[in-house]
């Protein structure tokens, strides 16, 4: 259980105090992972399903790896391999796998709120691996995980996500974590690629660059889906970059020194970022990717960990 | 066990100590290591007494078991983990575990357990300020600085001032109350 739920799928359902539980509970799983022997017991005997409807690496890799340093067992099933082709439906898939009797299903879909559903049909907990446009709440979790090492708190900082913010699960789930943790969040992008009323959401909308990112503690650059590219959101990558992509020289004149640039990967080299600035000094990149993996053993332990149905006092 | 009585039993234990590393000729290789959280605080006066008998201070480490529970799923919450903190490589060392109280014996094979994940110790003693006996398993401290015989009901606490208490002392207390 992480708070009351049951589930990770969406931040927005989740409270401050929720989010806060996973990320000190992550302050100390990181620490597992710089031991000379990265695992631990505290989840052998549990398995970890990961149902991957859509293609991932780091996402995939990230709870594999989670999963194992926590000694559970983990099973990749991706759809392109799978009955899915067969024609068969998301629910009779997760019933199936379910009847193997996991204790985690890990989903990613292409469909908004495919975890959701899948949730209410199964009996296991269910984490969401981002799905749809709807929200993508591990990322969202290690970004602010990540802030909080670099910042230290994001109370009272201001966080700039620069990108599609229309398709993209990664913002709304950054939105709803760093404004529920106190930070002012700005967002920017080409006008076409802003959803209309996301103010309601507590951030504020530019369409500028400079104006986005002047003053701010982190930029969260967001990747631009190859299949936007040409279609009329946005004409072409050059203009994109010229616009709304940050480079060495724009960097250095706009951003603070101590602002620190995220990006969830997989970057478009020379479009959203420059080679310079995403291997540069203010990049934090890699330090997502290996928070990811602590934070999602946060989310693994907490959900697959303990059974509320019988607690009991421990004895020394 | 009032404050004074603590104390001496702690200086009871570090003396002890050092006295059977001394003899063993392994003085030099000692390392203390607190179990979370209640073996924190033990740790480090018993390791400020060391540092005098021994002439120089060991290294000083904490762990915390809860990735090693064996009752996570008997459990209602998952319990909250604290940090590990071992920035010494163990291997080779003669390590003193140290914890306040030694009841079933779980949380020292935990413990056991997690220490051997991070090298191999040549020796590890196990030190606790109070053994109230009821075992559930085949574990003995090496060290013992005082002996209760209290009900399985009841819970046996040690307050340190370094955990915020008035003055150190032992105290046995009905479970729920």
């Amino acid at each position: 259980m992480i708070g009351r739920h049951k589930h990770c799928i969406a931040l927005a359902d989740y409270s401050r105090e929720e989010i806060l539980e996973v990320l000190d509970l992550a302050v100390s799983m990181k620490e597992v992972l710089q031991r000379p022997i990265k695992k631990v017991p505290s989840l052998r005997g549990k398995s970890v399903v990961n149902l991957f409807f859509e293609a991932s690496t780091r996402t995939r890799s990230s709870f594999e790896i989670a999963a194992k340093v926590l000694s559970a067992d983990a099973l990749n099933w991706t759809s392109a391999s799978s009955s899915v082709t067969k024609g068969e439906t998301l629910i009779d898939t997760a019933r199936n796998l379910e009847a193997m009797r996991p204790d985690v299903l890990v989903i990613r879909h292409s469909a908004g709120g495919a975890p959701q559903l899948v949730a209410e049909h199964v009996g296991c907990a269910v984490v969401s691996a981002g799905d749809g446009a709807h929200e993508h709440p591990s990322q969202g979790l290690l970004d602010c995980f990540t802030l909080r090492e670099k910042l230290g708190t994001l109370e009272g900082k201001t966080v700039a996500i620069v990108g599609d913010i229309s398709h993209s699960r990664v913002a709304r789930s950054d939105i709803h974590a760093m404004t529920k943790l106190g930070a002012r969040v700005r967002l920017c992008g080409p006008p076409t690629m802003m959803p209309a009323g996301v103010e309601a959401l507590g951030a504020t909308v530019h369409y500028q660059l400079r104006e986005a990112v002047e003053g701010v503690d982190a930029v969260v650059m967001l990747r631009i889906q190859h299949e936007r590219i040409g279609d009329p959101l946005i004409p072409g990558t050059r203009e994109y970059s010229k616009l709304w992509g940050l480079n060495a020289k724009k960097a250095a004149e706009w951003l603070r020194p101590q602002c620190v640039i995220l990006h969830p990967g997989p970057i478009n080299r020379g479009v959203e970022l420059s080679p310079e600035v995403a291997d540069g000094p203010q990049s934090v990149i890699l330090d997502q990717v290996q928070n990811g993996v602590a934070v999602r053993m946060a989310i693994l332990y907490l959900l697959a960990g303990g059974n509320p149905a019988d607690a009991g006092e421990a004895k020394a | 066990m009032n404050a004074q009585e603590l104390q001496r039993a702690v200086k009871r234990l570090a003396d002890e100590i050092a006295q059977r590393a001394k003899a063993g000729g392994a003085a030099r290789d000692v390392a203390i290591v607190g179990i979370r959280r209640g073996g924190v605080h033990l740790a480090e006066r018993i390791r400020a007494e060391l540092a005098r008998s021994l002439g120089a201070e060991p290294p000083l480490g904490t762990l915390d078991i809860a990735l090693y529970r064996d009752d996570l799923s008997e459990r209602g919450a998952a319990p909250i983990i604290g940090p590990t903190d071992i920035r010494f490589p163990v291997a080779g060392k003669l390590i003193v575990l140290v914890d306040d109280v030694l009841y079933t014996g779980r949380t020292v094979r935990a413990a056991l357990d997690e220490l051997v994940d991070f090298g191999r110790p040549r020796r590890v003693w196990l030190a606790v300020l109070v053994d109230r006996g009821g075992r559930e398993l085949p574990i003995a401290a090496d060290f013992v600085g005082a002996r209760l015989q209290v009900a399985d009901e009841d819970v046996v606490e040690v307050q340190l001032t370094e955990g915020g208490a008035r003055e150190d002392a032992v105290v046995v207390k009905r479970r729920g109350t």
